[in-house]
């Protein structure tokens, strides 16, 4: 049970010695490193794949029909069946763009939404690199990714390019306060901004029951940054068509989307980390728990955009602003007196 | 410390390469046939009217110095909340004068109708 519990740091361990032969040892730390970087990114991309199926067909139960059925056993070669597409695609590049900003905003949007995840914990010892102010740099990041919108948007040169970044930018500008002070009650009761020894203090009880008005924020704010329905004004289809990514096509268009879902997943992580205890669990792997716990958090956003219509601009604005920002600094006036004097007596 | 910072890089890297790799599949697979009519802005089918970079609404410029200021608020606070365990009583009364200043100018904001989105 214990080798399958530390597989992946029995194996790291077992590289790192046969490397260890012939190699100094920065350099083979250096070739570990890449290595669980691949690892990572592959979980990243086959994580991706399969959610854009378990989205499809969830919602399709959801909504009384099918989903996709016909490639494949159950539809699960479909988005092969897409790939393949989207990567023979025309890429149109209307004349009137902004070329270099043009190229750059799909790339800058996938490339935030992966940096996120080398600071997620997937299971003990199973982090990419375990910075001291984790959580900061996944907030910092995380701010990053509206650039990569506001580009988009405006190297489009087209009108409702502009506005669905500029809702864009407006959106994830707001909920990232509400965010990020929903966080700090976990701050004060870690006494630490490193992702491992958040993980780590929750052994014992979720920083969930800690903090349940925190994690209502937190996922709410989640949501709202990831731009999800109920908080898809961003897209807005009906309204501006799609928004900052109107005028892309083929492979680019595509970025988008991965940049999407692999930063609706890093959210599910982070929540995962932050509120639900991390790779935490009984019997099970580390890492197998925290896949599960992940994707339960996936679930429910699906389910979310099955059940929420849209909001409306000045809703969506005022939630943020009215709602959510006064009741996240309650939230750490009642944890700074109350939960903080309570989890360290519960802690000794 | 340094070290992870250096593995930060190389993600980074990684990231990009990540973005790019697919392209550059796709600059081969794909096909190329542009024309004028393809080529043009997309606004539902009708042609566009003015320039698109133009001068933006104020609402959006409030709700971005509203933000700046919470943004440096939340930035002094990390520090704290990681000492809190430690500071005690001091830190509580502090960061209550603290928030307590932004909760007023939050407030004024609200007042002032700054927040209401027209």
């Amino acid at each position: 049970m214990d080798v399958i519990n530390n597989i992946f740091l029995i194996g790291r361990q077992i590289i790192a010695t046969v490397l260890g032969f012939f190699l100094p040892l920065p350099v083979v730390d250096a070739v570990i490193a890449i290595i669980s970087m691949a690892l990572v990114l592959g979980f990243a991309a086959v994580t991706m794949m399969g959610q854009v199926y378990v989205e499809r067909r969830v919602l399709g139960f959801m909504q009384d029909r099918k989903g996709p059925n016909r490639v494949g056993p159950f539809g699960l070669l479909q988005i092969i069946a897409d790939a393949i597409k989207l990567l023979t695609k025309e890429d149109i590049m209307p004349s009137r763009v902004d070329r270099m900003v043009f190229r750059l905003a799909p790339i800058v949007v996938v490339a935030t939404a992966l940096l996120i995840w080398a600071v997620v914990p997937l299971g003990r010892g199973m982090i990419i690199a375990d910075l001291n102010i984790g959580i900061l740099y996944v907030i910092s990041i995380s701010s990053v990714g509206v650039l990569g919108f506001l580009m988009a948007g405006w190297s489009s040169n087209n009108k409702y390019a502009l506005l669905g970044s500029m809702r864009a930018a407006a959106q994830m500008v707001s909920y990232e306060i509400p965010l990020v002070l929903s966080i700090i009650g976990i701050i004060m009761l870690t006494g630490s901004l490193s992702t491992v020894s958040i993980v780590n203090a929750q052994a014992g009880l979720w920083f969930v029951i800690w903090q349940p008005l925190g994690f209502v924020i937190y996922f709410i704010s989640a949501v709202a940054e990831i731009n999800r329905s109920p908080f898809d004004l961003v897209e807005g289809e009906s309204e501006i068509v799609a928004g900052y990514f109107i005028e892309y096509s083929g492979m680019r268009f595509a970025l988008f989307y991965l940049g999407e879902y692999i930063s609706a997943f890093a959210m599910s992580a982070i929540a995962t980390t932050l509120f639900l205890g991390g790779w935490q669990g009984p019997i099970l792997p580390p890492y197998i728990w925290f896949v599960i716990k992940a994707w339960a958090v996936f679930i429910v956003l699906i389910w979310i955009r099955a059940t929420l219509p849209r909001l409306r601009v000045d809703q969506l604005m005022g939630l943020a602003w009215k709602v959510l920002i006064p009741l996240a600094l309650i939230n750490i006036f009642v944890t700074a007196v109350v939960l903080v004097p309570l989890f360290q007596s519960v802690a000794k | 410390m340094l070290t992870a910072y250096g593995y930060i890089a190389i993600f980074l890297v990684i990231a990009i390469g990540f973005g790019i790799v697919p392209l550059i599949i796709s600059l081969r697979e794909r096909q190329t046939r542009p024309d004028p009519v393809k080529l043009s802005t997309y606004e539902c089918g009708v042609e566009t009217i003015g320039p698109t970079w133009v001068q933006f609404r104020v609402g959006f410029y409030l709700y971005a110095l509203v933000f700046v200021i919470f943004d440096v608020e939340t930035v002094f606070l990390y520090p704290w909340a990681v000492a809190y365990g430690k500071l005690g009583l001091y830190a509580l009364v502090e960061m209550f004068v603290f928030v307590l200043l932004l909760a007023v100018g939050l407030a004024y904001a609200w007042r002032k109708r700054a927040l209401v989105w027209k």
